[in-house]
């Protein structure tokens, strides 16, 4: 299949997508959960196609304070990794890992250099086991770039994927995955940005393109 | 004021006074605010790369998505609600670059490259610049409002100013 754009992706696609989100996913939520040494609680990915307008409201307000760590994917499957966080929530996972505060009144404040250093840790790990699980799914060799982290508006940080898709095609492709964790309320959006090629690859790896 | 109309990424709008155009959480996007000082007419375009011509198979009919593009466009609807080209001046914001990595990717020096594009088709068509809040490692909130073409651009952390 040649797909120039994300529309012309159908249900079948979309559901191969999806399953391939949800074992890549699936390891990253244990990557994270041996982590932090708790439940980690992960949602069915969702496969989502968008308008650009809507892209910078995927984290409920394009104004919305928001920590995004971006890793470049290379090798096989070129593309990025994002991995976005309110910063209440980032704050709160850096207090866990670091084992500071366990209370939520005090999660504020900026980040040191040492918790900076955390977060992109954990994005690193967290995409490292989503593309292990997604190159022994298909096969194919992939690699990560150092981690680049940003910290501001959701809106600013989610321009950045989606200027890449606007050099292919008008449409955005997300497969997110929300995660949670019980007690202390953590949660992350983790989204697959691969090229535009990077999906006929996938696809053919998995044996369902043509 | 009532009339306050949200562009999008890779979207465009003009209004008539009184009115306000806004573009939230601009990164690497610019931001391109054209103003008539005599009849007030603004128009705002959120474009998310330089320009249409670089792009290989171009199939795409969307003229907002190109600082190119964008602005012809914008010109022409601020023109069918009576501006006239004489009057209009430009103001830029955005073009920041929000993700750093140790290599020249394209990805990386979009912001300063659509920057670059917007400057380039304003100064072909004649259009005055005159002012700019671009560059840095941040997002910004645009206001453009019709009454005075004040452009009021909000940050998370660095504050609130006007261009």
């Amino acid at each position: 299949m040649k797909i120039n754009d994300f529309k012309q992706l159908d249900g079948f696609y979309l559901d191969v997508l999806r399953e391939v989100g949800n074992i890549g996913a699936g390891n990253a939520a244990t990557a994270l959960a041996k982590l932090i040494k708790k439940k980690v609680i992960m949602d069915v990915p969702n496969v989502k196609i968008m308008e650009f307008k809507e892209v910078s409201e995927l984290m409920e307000s394009a104004e919305k304070l928001v920590i995004g760590v971006l890793i470049k994917i290379l090798g096989d499957l070129p593309g990025y990794i994002l991995f976005i966080m309110e910063y209440k929530t980032a704050r709160l996972l850096v207090d866990t890992l670091i084992e500071i505060a366990q209370n939520p009144e005090v999660a504020s404040g900026e980040f040191s250099e040492l918790e900076i250093s955390a977060i992109k840790e954990v994005g690193n790990i967290v995409a490292g086991s989503y593309l292990s699980a997604l190159s022994t799914l298909t096969g194919l060799k992939v690699q990560t770039s150092v981690p680049s982290i940003a910290i501001d508006m959701a809106g600013a940080i989610l321009s950045v994927p989606a200027i890449e898709f606007g050099k292919v095609c008008d449409t955005v492709l997300y497969i997110e995955t929300k995660f949670s964790e019980g007690t202390t309320n953590i949660k992350g959006d983790f989204i697959l940005i691969p090229a535009l090629e990077s999906y006929e690859i996938i696809m053919k790896a998995l044996g369902v393109g043509n | 004021m009532d009339n306050t109309i949200k562009v999008g990424m890779a979207e465009l709008s003009a209004l008539n006074h009184p009115g306000v155009l806004v573009t939230i959480g601009l990164g690497s996007c610019v931001g391109i605010a054209l103003y008539d000082r005599e009849k007030k007419v603004i128009g705002l375009a959120h474009a998310m790369l330089p320009s249409s011509l670089q792009i290989k198979n171009n199939t795409n009919t969307n003229k907002g998505k190109f600082a190119d593009t964008a602005i012809l466009e914008l010109l022409d609807e601020m023109i069918r609600l009576g501006a006239s080209r004489k009057n209009i001046i430009a103001k830029l914001a955005g073009g920041a670059q929000m993700f750093t990595f140790n290599d020249s990717s394209d990805i990386i020096r979009i912001g300063e490259r659509n920057v670059i594009a917007a400057k380039e088709k304003l100064r072909e068509l004649n259009i005055e610049i005159i002012s700019e809040d671009t560059g840095g490692n941040y997002g910004r909130t645009i206001e453009f409002y019709s009454d005075d073409g004040r452009l009021v651009v909000k940050t998370l952390g660095l504050g609130t100013k006007e261009i």
